[in-house]
């Protein structure tokens, strides 16, 4: 079951660019969220501060309250940590490409020491299954390399990769942005089914995507949060001029 | 007016024929360049095919005058000496390589181990050896396999480095972000991930400088010294192929000279194999898929 | 095909699957894992020594040298360097005789060698067809790769009778006058070994040539050619002219090889601690002395004098290395990387 995010007074820098400014929000267990804005408003690093995969650019420096399932996860727990509980999926398709498809779905516990075959061929298959990618590789699963298939399927391996370290949250930063428009219905439709089970924090910059899988959007400006509030009230009722601007397509 | 034409045509003239004369000169020095290479190899394999046989890599040297022999010795030996020297230099170069491209990415630091590495490849290797031979030989009184090992390894050090270093660079940092973003720690997601990734380019960056070290003659000279007899006992001396080439090369006997380019051409062999494969891996995507 | 898949059923059952017991498990295995903060940092504090280890290595070169040739040093001081003898039985040594050969064999393989490198960079870079240049640099690689015992050999059997019954006798009737070439000869010397060295050090120098001729921006090239040049001037002026601090950058890099350059040198120069104006003579260099001599060096002053010759040998090609790979840096500094 996926669980809250609670962010307080969240602010982040490269070098002395400060990309996010006073960011507080609330991200419901079990929903999608979805984060839009123009390109460099901040929405990609804000989600990359959620798993502190902004930390790993030696020029950045974040302060600020992140508490995901009541945990503060810059102080209570370390980052290794907080990103086995926190997946991710990248902007752009990222398998391991001297892996096959098997060893990338589990490479997520392999890595971290899960040896047990039994589970793991259950983990993988459920996977993939939930990436609703298991019909077109179950034949080849350890034959295929990850980076064989095609740009669609890539990003679906890499959701099921993501999914076998069975994370309570999953970050996904424009997952469908490199994609095809069939690939990107198939993402859609998943993240629709995924997100009874995990908490889903979404980050595009396409409108309709939002409106279509997101009971929640955030509009990001220039590092600030501009307005957070229920899907239909943001697209249909917007209560900040700029956000109306942005979804109406007046600039942006 | 008419003289101003004729210069400019004397001029135009000679224009013509300096870039016609620097043409032809250029075509002809990499003609004059190629052609030793074009000899050496010809006459590597002339001679050394000619020679060799099976009991190159069975039999002994035999003593002055008699006829045949070869040079298991030397094949041992270089073999062990080879060994040594890859168990110290591959794990030592690819750590630092490691670092480079990992953790000391456009840092100060870097950049001096990097200058320091490339500094060190131009170190004589006769130097190398003097060193190696004060540090081991001088205190054990005695001329080593293991020395001669430590001397080449010495040598594989900057050459691994500096590949590593490369070859790791050219991951995506995609695939980083990938294994991080797993909660995989970073020790492991350098080794498992990266360097797995990377690990067609890096070992045939090993295997270049295996194959530089394996002709290596002058830090050998004294420190494994040579030996007869075949060996593999660390604290003897041992032979090489490399010495023993240049034993019989400067020896008055034609068998010894037979023998000798019977050596030579083994080893080029070995180079040859190892600079193409390094060149195949390094021009053709080693990194295929890795978008 | 569906005409828009967000109305078709759901793709592979998506809808069927649950959570099942598994999932905890995971988790608590995760959990448990610690977040092995101190492998990581033991990790990168071995990575960090390795690269340091290198830094160790010239440290440990040069302490090893320094200290062995201490006796040498105390006895001869600088007067090692300007010493004509070299007499292992008197206990008497000067390096002179192996400093001029190894400068004197150096600068024949550098005027042999230089221009054909710049002449083959320029050809590779500047003239010659895509699908012939591939092959031409990895033929000159492979030049590179010969080891130094096998240059030497077939310097003694091919090189070397070929230089005493063709090219020696050509060049005494030329150049006699200057008395560089003159009789005795017996193929083996100073030219010969200058000839061997030429061979072996114009990979590097024209490898590294093309790496600063192609960094050079093609937009010069265009500059010149737009003013109505040759082909020639505009490699004249518009590559050579630009990459000129790197290309000597490169040369000095050849010369550092040169210099250190022991095997095929000891092979040919003939051993002889003599100095001599004709180049046809035999002499001796640093290294080949070090070479010849070393094993046999029963005496401590002996060997001591030899470790000095080493340690001029790595200070000297230290400070030559350092100058060139500065001067090569700073022309590709922020240059693409060169594409093969």
């Amino acid at each position: 079951m996926g669980v809250s995010i609670e962010v307080t007074g969240l602010n982040a820098w490269y070098g002395a660019n400060h990309t996010l400014q006073d960011i507080t929000l609330h991200i419901p267990a079990n929903e999608a969220t979805a984060l839009i804005g123009p390109s460099g408003c901040g929405k990609s690093t804000f989600v990359r501060c959620l798993n502190r995969m902004h930390e790993t650019n030696p020029i950045a420096k974040v302060t600020g309250d992140v508490k995901v399932g009541g945990m503060d996860i810059y102080s209570e727990i370390s980052a290794v940590e907080v990103r086995r509980r926190i997946g991710m999926v990248f902007q752009r398709p990222n398998p391991f490409p001297t892996m096959s498809i098997y060893d990338n779905v589990a490479s997520g516990l392999r890595l971290n020491g899960f040896r047990n075959r039994r589970v793991l061929d259950e983990v993988v298959e459920r996977s993939l299954k939930h990436a609703a990618l298991w019909d077109e590789v179950k034949d080849d699963l350890k034959k295929k390399s990850g980076a064989s298939l095609s740009g669609g399927q890539q990003q679906r391996l890499c959701i099921a990769r993501a999914l076998a370290v069975d994370p309570e949250v999953l970050l996904m930063d424009e997952p469908a942005s490199a994609l095809d428009p069939v690939s990107t219905a198939k993402i859609e439709d998943l993240i629709f089914q995924l997100k009874s089970q995990y908490t889903i924090v979404i980050v595009t910059h396409n409108m309709q995507q939002a409106a279509r899988v997101a009971e929640r959007t955030g509009f990001f400006l220039n590092g600030k949060l501009v307005e957070f509030d229920t899907t239909h009230k943001i697209f249909t009722n917007p209560g900040d001029k700029r956000t109306e601007d942005y979804i109406t397509g007046r600039f942006g | 007016m008419a003289s101003r034409t004729n210069i400019s045509k004397a001029n135009r003239h000679w224009r013509w024929i300096a870039n016609h004369l620097a043409t032809g000169l250029a075509v002809l020095s990499t003609i004059l360049v190629i052609a030793p290479l074009v000899a050496i190899f010809v006459y590597l394999l002339y001679k050394g095919a000619s020679s060799l046989n099976w009991n190159f890599f069975t039999q002994l040297p035999a003593p002055v005058g008699e006829p045949g022999g070869g040079m298991v010795n030397a094949i041992i030996g270089s073999a062990v000496l080879l060994a040594v020297a890859s168990l110290l230099g591959v794990p030592v170069g690819v750590a630092a390589g490691i670092y480079l491209s990992e953790f000391g990415r456009g840092g100060k630091l870097s950049n001096l181990v990097r200058f320091t590495a490339d500094v060190l490849n131009g170190v004589p290797s006769i130097v190398m050896g003097i060193a190696v031979y004060s540090l081991i030989v001088l205190p054990e009184k005695s001329f080593s396999a293991f020395a001669g090992g430590v001397a080449l390894g010495i040598m594989m050090v900057p050459t691994v480095t500096r590949t590593t270093e490369e070859m790791l660079l050219m991951v995506p940092n995609s695939i980083r972000e990938a294994a991080l973003g797993l909660g995989v720690p970073n020790w492991r997601s350098v080794l498992s991930i990266t360097l797995r990734t990377a690990s067609p380019g890096v070992i045939t960056g090993c295997m270049l400088a295996f194959a530089r070290v394996a002709g290596e003659t002058a830090p050998l000279l004294f420190t494994a010294f040579g030996n007869p007899f075949s060996s593999v006992d660390l604290n003897r001396p041992i032979e090489a192929l490399p010495l023993q080439i240049y034993l019989y090369a400067i020896s008055p006997y034609d068998e010894w000279h037979r023998l000798a380019w019977a050596g030579a051409l083994v080893l080029i062999v070995l180079i040859v194999v190892a600079v193409a494969l390094v060149r195949f891996v390094t021009t053709r995507g080693v990194l295929k898929g890795a978008s | 095909m569906p005409k828009t898949p967000r109305t078709v059923a759901p793709v592979g059952g998506i809808v069927a699957v649950s959570v099942p017991a598994t999932p905890s498990r995971i988790r608590a295995h995760l959990q448990k894992r610690g977040n092995s903060s101190w492998a990581d940092s033991g990790f990168r504090w071995l990575m960090l020594a390795c690269a340091l280890s290198i830094f160790a290595i010239v440290a440990l070169i040069a302490t090893e040298l320094v200290t062995h040739s201490q006796l040498s040093l105390a006895r001869f001081g600088l007067r090692f360097f300007v010493g004509r003898a070299w007499n292992p039985v008197q206990n008497d040594f000067g390096a002179l005789p192996f400093i001029y050969g190894t400068l004197a064999s150096s600068i024949v393989a550098l005027v042999i060698a230089v221009p054909l490198a710049i002449g083959v960079a320029v050809f590779l870079t500047e003239m010659c067809p895509r699908a012939l240049r591939g092959v031409l640099s990895f033929l000159t690689e492979l030049l590179a790769a010969i080891p130094s015992v096998v240059y030497g050999l077939w310097a003694i059997f091919v090189l070397v009778p070929l230089l005493r019954n063709y090219v020696d006798p050509f060049l005494i009737r030329l150049l006699g006058w200057t008395g560089l070439f003159v009789l005795p000869d017996f193929g083996i010397g100073l030219f010969a070994a200058g000839v061997i060295l030429a061979i072996m050090i114009l990979p590097i120098i024209s490898s590294l040539t093309r790496e600063v001729m192609t960094a050079v921006p093609n937009s010069q090239r265009e500059a010149v050619l737009a003013l109505g040049a040759t082909r020639w001037e505009m490699i004249r002026t518009g590559v050579l002219r630009n990459a000129r601090i790197g290309i000597v950058g490169s040369v000095i890099l050849g010369l550092g090889r040169a210099l250190g350059e022991t095997m095929a040198v000891t092979m040919v120069i003939g051993s002889s601690p003599t100095i001599s104006k004709s180049l046809l003579a035999p002499a001796a260099s640093m290294a080949s002395v070090i070479a010849n001599e070393f094993a046999e060096a029963a005496d401590d002053t002996y060997r001591s004098a030899l470790i000095e010759i080493g340690l001029a040998l790595f200070i000297v090609t230290i400070v030559v290395n350092i100058l060139a790979r500065l001067l090569v840096w700073a022309v590709t500094r922020g240059a693409p990387p060169r594409t093969v």
